[in-house]
């Protein structure tokens, strides 16, 4: 299949009284057509930042992204001139945002947020616009669309925003969805409402999406590949199915055993990840998982590359995957 | 069997909205509604639910930081809520609370010794300067922190570390019951376990008796003994933890299990999975009958007109279904 977005080296920075914060410090991954990715990591690991970046909408001067590429359907997005990019943010790539009430406009109908880039974006005259957004409410389950777009983001309930925002993103028939903790505000029976919606719709209409969550849950029933992020950097890729069954890198093996899971046992104790996230304006040189790692060897001073391990596609970036492996499999 | 460390009879909290200083109220919000269960001296009880299901003015009630409508909180043998002021202070320091975000529950301005030692000031427990440092320094050993935080202020550490500052603030008071309240809800994933860990730790050792609120069904199943299910102001269903999460007998309880995200992509590929239609009815106006009669998979016509008691179909398992 064809890649739709690659990205490649990405560097983003922030300029803080404490140093500089590399939020992404050398990320590269794709999408291709169709296809849903997720990145997962926990708070400043980066995975918002860099979604961000594929929007160009990192907040400048503080912010600025100072290296490599984002290809778009070919294209470098970041060599793109304001106006240029403007085009592609919410026509060719969309997003939802975590928290629907502070991404909507309060002051604006639905309709009219709704209408308003389909307007700008695809020429629609009011009424074919109009019609085009009663289309989009039905098609996210919102009952009655019609009286619905007349009313204001405070007379909807959290899941039924959230619908409201999916469908703002679908609205230009873009190619890809990029979707920062789409459920996480919201309670897990809409929670699963609003996935359930995001994976037929994205199906139906041949969308590709990139899930950006802390939940390993919401990544193993929805995305087909996956890349953990800690610190700004990748550390493990690969099919959900193989990260899940076949953890390569020790902090992608912390979470998975700190979570405690319906299907399993009532363990007497949690195995926690030791220690605390790590200061972003105070990295360790290499590894920066190393203080809280337990494989840590002396080579962990010196960064690890992303590099092949067991099946295709699979990439971890541990000196030490392959003891990692056998003791797992022990 | 001995009395329970504590009982909630019949709880009602009704919030009046609307309406001006002159003008009556336009109506009322069923936060509760009518509520009853007990807490035996060193388990926890889970409390689940989705937002607005009244699980945490469940815990504020018993907090005595909102004055119930009506019903009965008897703690250790008394009724906290016909207690005046000074009658309260007493009890209170046996109840203690850990709050969901300790950033915005802890101040900013004073320094962790600072904020550990104020309770022990305010309630007169230890009189002596040199006394309370040393107090201080053992709280923070306790909760897995080093005497030298006590010098920092909470935006100096992390998240982890404040809530285990949460932990020590609620532990000094020597409480009996800790009103956890979200206490891992606001963390990170590989903190979240810590956390957990050092609770349990804590109630193994100084025999302390938890009420866990929490929308995290997992989290919950790890660390109660018994479970209750709330939805829109009402108990749906209590019983032991194996029995709730086995055999879910409430077509809500089961439904909630079953949105429960896996981290096991072959495990979800062969779930089945309930999709409750629609979403949680607002409590100014709850249905008629059986309040989850609407987004129920099963109901009958008997549902939307005839209130479900709360019934004990097996010992010690409660169900509010009329179908159970």
């Amino acid at each position: 299949m064809a890649k739709l977005l690659q990205v490649e080296n990405l560097q983003t920075q922030f300029l803080t009284s404490a140093g500089v914060v590399r939020a992404v410090d050398g990320v590269s991954y794709d999408v291709d057509e169709g296809e849903t990715v997720a990145l997962v990591g926990e708070s400043g690991c980066g995975k918002s930042v860099s979604a961000l970046s594929i929007m160009r909408l990192v907040a400048e001067p503080a912010g600025r992204i100072v290296g490599g590429r984002i290809l778009f359907q070919g294209r470098d997005l970041l060599g793109l001139s304001e106006e240029e990019m403007r085009d592609v943010r919410g026509r060719d790539i969309a997003m939802v945002f975590q928290e629907p009430m502070t991404s909507l406009n309060p002051v604006l109908t639905i309709g009219r947020q709704l209408t308003e880039g389909l307007e700008i974006h695809l020429g629609m005259q009011i009424e074919a616009a109009r019609a085009r957004a009663v289309e989009l409410l039905g098609m996210v389950g919102i009952p009655d669309p019609a009286r619905r777009l007349t009313q204001y983001p405070h007379q909807f309930s959290g899941g039924m925003r959230q619908r409201m925002m999916v469908a703002m993103a679908l609205a230009c028939n873009p190619k890809l969805i990029l979707a920062d903790e789409p459920t996480t505000a919201l309670d897990v029976t809409i929670q699963a409402q609003i996935l359930e919606l995001m994976q037929d719709l994205s199906r139906r209409l041949g969308v590709a999406m990139l899930i950006i969550t802390h939940n390993l849950g919401v990544v193993a029933r929805y995305a087909d590949r996956v890349n953990v992020m800690y610190a700004g950097r990748v550390i493990e890729r690969g099919t959900a199915g193989e990260i899940y069954a076949n953890p390569r890198h020790p902090y992608t093996l912390g979470l998975l055993r700190s979570v405690p899971r319906l299907d399993e046992p009532i363990r007497a104790k949690l195995d926690p990840i030791e220690g605390q996230p790590p200061d972003l304006t105070r990295l360790p040189p290499g590894c920066a998982f190393a203080p809280r790692c337990a494989y840590r060897v002396d080579r962990c001073a010196e960064v690890p590359a992303l590099t092949a391990v067991g099946a295709p596609g699979h990439l971890s970036a541990c000196w030490e995957a392959e003891r990692l492996a056998k003791e797992v499999a022990a | 069997m001995t009395q329970p460390l504590l009982e909630v009879h019949d709880l009602v909290m009704h919030f009046p909205v609307g309406g001006g200083m002159f003008s009556k109220p336009a109506g009322v919000v069923r936060a509760i509604d009518g509520v009853s269960f007990n807490i035996r001296k060193g388990e926890t009880l889970g409390l689940v639910g989705e937002s607005g299901c009244g699980k945490t003015t469940t815990g504020r009630c018993i907090l005595q930081l909102e004055r119930p409508t009506s019903g009965r909180i008897v703690f250790e043998g008394i009724d906290m809520v016909t207690l005046d002021a000074a009658e309260l202070r007493a009890v209170r320091r046996r109840v203690q609370v850990i709050f969901q975000d300790p950033y915005s529950s802890l101040n900013p301005r004073m320094t962790v010794g600072q904020i550990l030692e104020e309770p022990l000031k305010v309630h007169r427990l230890v009189r002596d300067k040199g006394e309370r440092e040393l107090r201080v320094r053992d709280l923070l050993v306790q909760v897995g922190l080093l005497p030298q935080h006590a010098g920092r202020y909470p935006h100096q550490l992390s998240g982890g570390q404040r809530q285990r500052v949460g932990i020590a603030r609620a532990l000094a008071m020597e409480p009996a019951l800790i009103v956890c309240d979200e206490p891992v809800s606001a963390l990170d994933v590989s903190i979240q376990a810590q956390i957990i860990n050092l609770l349990e730790e804590l109630q193994a050792r100084l025999g302390l008796t938890y009420l866990f609120i929490a929308h995290d069904l997992s989290v919950v199943r790890h660390i109660s003994d018994r479970v209750a299910v709330m939805y829109l102001g009402k108990i749906v269903e209590l019983a032991d933890r194996n029995a709730l999460y086995e055999e879910p007998l409430h077509p809500y309880t089961r439904a909630l299990l079953s949105a429960v995200p896996i981290p096991d992509p072959k495990i979800e590929a062969k779930r089945e999975r309930t999709v409750l239609r629609g979403e949680v009815p607002s409590p100014l106006n709850p249905p008629t009958g059986c309040v989850f009669h609407p987004r129920c998979p099963i109901a009958v016509d008997r549902c939307s007109a005839e209130i479900p008691p709360l019934r004990e179909i097996r010992p010690g398992h409660w169900v509010a279904c009329h179908l159970a």
